[in-house]
């Protein structure tokens, strides 16, 4: 989990070459409770950073996904339309949305574990 | 009147003072003074009950509700069996609001249950929400749907969608910055040139009626070729009674349907009110507004039922549903639920049967007359236009001294339509109706 980042909105980012992989933190899931719907974008959609990406409904709840940076869809994992509580069983080995990174640059507005932790830590 | 206006001037005033001002009128204080009502609403001085209940009377009185009708276009006068009031009567059931710990209603949550089954049966598609408004308001329900979930700003409608439904579509659409394409007739149906025309990857959804405002079943297989563009939604509006005999629009493909059901118990009512479905496919279910009851199970095991998919309504995320109806007409529900319990299949089957016999009859000796002919050569269910010398209106009023309400003149909406009239013909029309009506269409 050290070569990960970490938005704000709780999701987690991991780099691989000019290619990213998105999905939602252990904090993430568990505030939501039991997820039962993932509501995916589509391939070649593309967002800016902030932009709602889908949507997770949990048992309690429908919250929004925010690309942590932006950049265009080139695989979504569809392993999540029937069972999307996949998200609560391994949040860091499931990821939601694979995207083609627009600007390396926003990276480095991310957080790193230590200062993920500490943003948690504020919420509880 | 202190029966129906329990508070004193000084019981006003106590409950001003506690809250701290002056007058009735600073509570709306927030509104703006241009929307305000300027003058005192027109409705006479106060009466005791024995004057109210005559002035009523005599108001009701001026509605003329037996006459023989052979108008529909939209709203039809159907048979409604005697147990539907009885049973709707109840007050369980007659004086309920909307539950607000619905699974404590088993029994309104079971009927709910029963209805969305039936729809979505009736309909081809996977399911049914528990009911909306009425027909104009759940078709641009629909047009909202496709338009959130495609995000896409325009909507294709034909012209022989009913225009009322057409003039609602726009209202609603107008708000939300949506355009609505219109797509022109050819001979009575939806022209499938016009359509391939107005169809472009801007469009959100096609909107078609079958049997569509003429009566006439429109070629629903062929409308869903047309459109290419595998993200456009197909939606449907139709009318259940003639499931009882038609391909649903399921099996032709359709994404959402809507309509009326009216049809099913609900009365004429002076227009209102009626009763809005909407079913969907499984792909579409959670965009799909309303509330949608769901089966299970309780801690003992025994099946009950409940709201299901209530994160996607709009009392969880206002601002991001794709409708914020969150209400329906829940009686009228009820009265269609146990309208098609009475029915059952073969019910329906016959009924619509009935329609469409009794219809082409009426067509069939109208036509005898030879002062008429029928505006467009095609297959149609329970309605059908005619063409005359005379203007509907003339004839229509020399109906009504007969105790009959003719045809729907089509002139207003469809100017290019003179000297026509949309005739319906229910089961509840019998033969004798039927001849002495057609008898009268031609001596006029």
């Amino acid at each position: 989990m050290e070569k990960l980042l970490y938005s704000k909105n709780h999701e987690w980012i991991k780099k691989e070459g000019n290619i990213a992989l998105i999905g939602i933190t252990d904090h993430a899931q568990k505030s939501l409770g039991e997820i039962v719907y993932v509501e995916l974008p589509e391939v070649d959609d593309e967002f800016e950073v902030e932009e709602a990406f889908g949507v997770i409904e949990s048992v309690k709840a429908a919250s929004d996904s925010y690309m942590p940076v932006s950049g265009k869809i080139i695989e979504i994992n569809e392993a999540l339309e029937d069972s999307p509580t996949l998200l609560n069983e391994d949040p860091y080995g499931t990821w939601i949305i694979k995207i083609e990174l627009s600007d390396e640059g926003e990276l480095e507005s991310l957080l790193d574990l230590a200062a993920y932790n500490e943003l948690c830590e504020e919420d509880n | 009147m202190y029966r129906y206006i329990p508070a004193t001037e000084d019981d006003r005033k106590e409950m001003l003072d506690v809250i701290g001002i002056n007058s009735v009128e600073e509570l709306f204080d927030d509104i703006p003074e241009d929307l305000k009502q300027s003058q005192p609403l027109n409705i006479g001085a106060p009466m005791s009950e024995i004057e109210l209940k005559k002035r009523i009377e005599e108001l009701g009185n001026k509605n003329l509700s037996d006459l023989i009708c052979f108008r529909g276009a939209g709203a039809y006068d159907h048979y409604i069996p005697a147990a539907v009031n009885h049973l709707i009567s109840r007050s369980e059931f007659y004086t309920a609001y909307t539950p607000y710990q619905p699974e404590i209603s088993q029994g309104t949550l079971q009927c709910i249950f029963e209805y969305q089954t039936m729809i979505a049966n009736l309909t081809g598609m996977f399911a049914s929400n528990a009911s909306m408004y009425d027909g104009a308001t759940s078709a641009a329900e629909g047009a909202m749907v496709a338009a959130t979930v495609t995000k896409r700003k325009e909507i294709v409608v034909s012209r022989s969608v009913n225009p009322e439904t057409r003039k609602v579509l726009e209202t609603y659409c107008k708000f939300r910055d949506i355009k609505v394409v219109e797509v022109e007739l050819d001979e009575g149906v939806t022209s499938v040139k016009g359509l391939k025309d107005k169809i472009s990857d801007k469009t959100a959804g096609v909107i078609v009626q079958s049997p569509n405002f003429f009566g006439i079943i429109e070629d629903l297989d062929e409308i869903r070729e047309n459109i290419t563009d595998k993200k456009t939604k197909y939606i449907v509006y139709t009318d259940l009674v003639a499931m009882g005999m038609l391909k649903t629009p399921g099996e032709s493909g359709a994404d959402i349907v809507v309509g009326d059901a009216q049809s099913f118990s609900s009365g004429l009512a002076y227009g209102g009110p009626y009763l809005g479905f909407m079913a969907i496919t499984k792909e579409l279910i959670r965009k799909m507004p309303g509330r949608i009851v769901g089966e299970s199970v309780d801690q003992d095991g025994k099946r009950s039922y409940v709201l299901t998919l209530q994160a996607r309504e709009q009392h969880i995320r206002r601002y991001k549903a794709t409708s914020n109806i969150c209400s329906n007409h829940a009686l009228n529900a009820l009265a269609a639920t146990i309208c098609m319990s009475l029915l059952g299949k073969v019910g329906l089957e016959k009924m619509a049967e009935q329609c469409y016999k009794k219809s082409n009859y009426t067509l069939s000796k109208i036509l005898e007359t030879g002062r008429y002919k029928l505006k467009f050569n095609r297959p149609f269910f329970k309605e059908f236009v005619i063409e005359g010398e005379e203007s509907p209106e003339v004839i229509n009023e020399k109906l009504l001294k007969d105790g009959i309400l003719g045809g729907y003149p089509l002139e207003k909406e469809y100017p290019e339509l003179k000297n026509t009239s949309l005739v319906c013909t229910t089961e509840k029309r019998s033969k004798s109706e039927i001849d002495s009506f057609a008898k009268r269409m031609g001596e006029i």
